[in-house]
């Protein structure tokens, strides 16, 4: 379903291409919202019942007849999603309406554009952009103005906390995942997120999967580095510096209520996503099914692409319930004196691999 | 290149926030992400314990003494009963003895269960925080089996106890020991060597033992800064003499001694040790009539008396002055939170902004005992 498609599709197309487009454009972007919605209410179900698990609960039940949660707490997001929407926004009267308004929106654009990149399966791709890899990482950091926007509106010393820290962290954070990614392209040779992934199709000593974890040692570092970056892009526990509930209150996020918190709810869990599919695409082989030759075609492999983006996004969650908060200058210390020489070290070896091996 | 500094900002930590553990106000004087000053405000939970306490006769003041401390309120009722049993010179049956120290041991794993929970909420980690609130539970329902109640108990009286142990206490408790002990270790495995947790908690305000000392800090703190010092070995009182068991100190294992990490394990180290006393009392659990030694009325002679015992928190002290009067002329509590929260100030200063809080959790403070 690229925009193409679509416009030769629409059968004004051929007189009208601009507002083709527009209207193609259109169609793609209510499809994504509409799919962000929905995944980020089961990746919050997702969220409370496997925190549940972990911790000997058991989350949102319903039980009997009326109106509770339904069967198994399945309801529970629902009820949030309505109470998030009816519930009053307050705007402080010292902070800065029109950056405060702003922020969310701001943060949600980052998360939302990254979708039209990315290849649900053989076909399925908004734009299947030439730089496609490239455009998620530019677009990701949006997120991060958003996020100093509404810790500066605010207008309180929680919030600039927050947004000090998250600016400090993500932009550290980019550069390790931007040098694994580099990796993936040294290997590949393309920027296309559709030709990285048909890159590794077939199989790689003789029984695994060709996918570029394990194609050579260095790629397979650069897996780990470029995901626990991601995490700590999203602002995930153990980065959750920016929140940091503890410390911080709620950091940025401190003045908002209901749907404006909503927005930055709803782009985090984008943001996981994009992460774990940029993850599985770079990677896992992104639609490709980990036996070669079995399991193909475009019905599998959304099943694939789902399939291991989502098991990613179950390891943050795993994370979250895990490992308690690192402090700011560990994170800085992480991202500098670990993860960068790693990173470039990592683009030596893959360099001196290919030259060898390749 | 020298370091640079900039204004300093006020920034103002609860009475309101998530990790005060109570109402609570920390006035603190940041440069950026560092601290260059901590001074706690309190009060906000004053409710008068002890100008009540000069109104009311002594068996009506074990409530208030609930209250106080009402994580450790069986020690808080101990330290009370023990107390004014020796302004008046009684003796108390064995069995009351036994079982004093038995709820009491039992209520400081809860107490120590709730610090080591909420210290890791403070650093992040939320689902120790569960599990150990799971098993707090278990603790908090035997005492409901115990006594009716399940955080202010009005258990231990003067003389002797509110009830005897109902029909099979003793193998319930033996149960839960044997179910609790494992749970040390899987706490140990999720947070206590955590590597994160290690990160954020070693050599992280670290407390030398003089400035403890001179600060008066007593208790698992105390005791996480090196000194051996516990009075139900170094001052027995009741019958902690006939026990066999150890006093954890701080060692440094992970960082340098008295740092928050040290302070953490001492409390798990302690929660092994009364599981330890716990067995052994129950074990020697002589027969009696717990009621026996209870007085009609309590007239204690003119006279004070300051006695102090060991709470979870460190040495609980109750100075009482009597006139000759069913009403105590004076009372005075020495809260060891209290002290635990005036080294606040010394130890945090030149950490930064998140190691503030873990530093306040670890110290294990609660608000109702230094407010009273």
């Amino acid at each position: 379903m690229t925009i193409d498609q679509l416009m030769n599709w629409i059968p004004f197309g051929a007189d009208w291409p601009a507002l083709a487009f527009f209207a193609a454009v259109l169609v793609c972007a209510l499809t994504v919202f509409l799919f962000i919605a929905v995944y980020a209410l089961m990746a919050i179900y997702g969220e409370v019942k496997i925190s549940s698990f972990m911790q000997d609960k058991v989350g949102p039940m319903g039980q009997g007849v009326g109106f509770h949660a339904g069967k198994w707490g399945l309801l529970q997001p629902v009820a949030d999603a309505v109470k998030l929407i009816l519930k009053e926004d307050i705007i402080p009267t010292l902070a800065d309406k029109k950056l405060f308004i702003m922020a969310p929106f701001v943060v949600f654009i980052g998360a939302f554009i990254s979708f039209a990149a990315l290849p649900f399966n053989q076909h399925t791709v908004v734009s299947d952009l030439n730089i496609g890899i490239f455009y998620i990482l530019a677009v990701g950091s949006l997120s991060v103005i958003g996020i100093i926007l509404a810790g500066w509106g605010s207008n309180n010393k929680w919030s600039l906390y927050g947004g000090m820290r998250s600016a400090a962290q993500i932009v550290s954070y980019e550069i390790p995942a931007a040098l694994s990614i580099i990796t993936v392209i040294m290997l590949t040779g393309t920027l296309s997120m559709q030709g990285i992934i048909e890159f590794q199709k077939g199989t790689i000593w003789v029984i695994l999967p060709n996918w570029i974890i394990f194609n050579n040692p260095f790629s397979f570092i650069a897996f780990f580095i470029f995901f626990i970056s991601g995490v700590a892009e999203c602002n995930r526990t153990p980065f959750d510096i920016p929140e940091a509930e503890s410390e911080l209150v709620a950091g940025a996020f401190t003045e908002y209520s209901g749907m404006r918190y909503a927005f930055f709810f709803l782009s985090e869990y984008a943001e996981m996503f994009v992460i774990s599919a940029v993850a599985t695409t770079a990677f896992l082989g992104g639609w490709n099914s980990p036996i070669s030759g079995f399991f193909d075609g475009p019905g599998w492999g959304l099943f694939w692409f789902m399939g291991k983006s989502l098991f990613l996004v179950f390891v943050m969650l795993w994370f979250r319930w895990t490992f308690p908060r690192l402090r700011v200058d560990q994170l800085m210390s992480i991202c500098w004196k670990v993860f960068l020489p790693f990173a470039l070290v990592n683009i030596f070896g893959v360099a001196i691999w290919s030259l060898i091996i390749g | 290149m020298g370091i640079v500094h900039g204004d300093l900002m006020t920034l103002n930590i609860g009475p309101q926030h998530p990790s005060t553990h109570g109402v609570l106000r920390l006035k603190v004087k940041t440069d950026g992400e560092i601290i260059a000053d901590v001074e706690p405000v309190i009060g906000y939970l004053h409710r008068c314990f002890e100008k009540h306490c000069e109104n009311v006769t002594y068996d009506q003041v074990i409530p208030y003494t609930d209250r106080c401390d009402y994580i450790a309120a069986m020690n808080n009722n101990f330290g009370y009963a023990v107390a004014v049993e020796e302004l008046m010179d009684l003796k108390v049956p064995e069995r009351v003895e036994y079982i004093r120290v038995i709820v009491s041991e039992l209520n400081r794993i809860a107490s120590h269960l709730l610090a080591l929970g909420t210290f890791g909420l403070d650093v992040g980690a939320f689902t120790p925080f569960l599990y150990m609130f799971r098993d707090r539970e278990r603790i908090l329902d035997l005492f409901e089996v115990l006594c009716g109640a399940r955080l202010l108990y009005n258990y231990i009286w003067v003389g002797g106890l509110s009830h005897d142990f109902p029909n099979g206490f003793e193998e319930k408790i033996i149960d839960f020991l044997d179910y609790f002990e494992p749970q040390l270790d899987e706490y140990n495995n999720i947070l206590t060597f955590n590597k994160i947790f290690i990160e954020r908690t070693a050599d992280v305000g670290v407390m030398p033992a003089e400035v403890a000392i001179s600060y008066g800090v007593s208790g698992p703190n105390l005791r996480g800064s090196g000194v051996k010092w516990d009075l139900r070995k170094d001052d027995p009182y009741s019958i902690y003499d006939k026990f066999d068991f150890n006093i954890p100190v701080g060692t440094g294992t992970v960082g340098t001694i008295g740092d928050c990490w040290d302070r953490y394990y001492v409390r798990m180290l302690e929660m092994s040790e009364s599981i330890n006393i716990v067995r052994q009392a129950i074990k020697a659990l002589p027969s009696g009539d717990v009621h026996q030694a209870l007085p009609k009325k309590i007239r204690p002679p003119k006279g004070s008396v300051y006695k102090r015992t060991e709470s979870p928190r460190g040495d609980l002290g109750y100075y009482i002055e009597s006139d000759g009067s069913p009403i105590p002329y004076r009372l005075k509590m020495r809260s060891p939170a209290f002290t635990a929260l005036s080294v606040m100030g010394e130890i945090s200063s030149g950490w930064m902004m998140s190691d503030v809080l873990a530093i306040l959790g670890s110290l294990d403070i609660v608000l109702g005992e230094i407010d009273r």
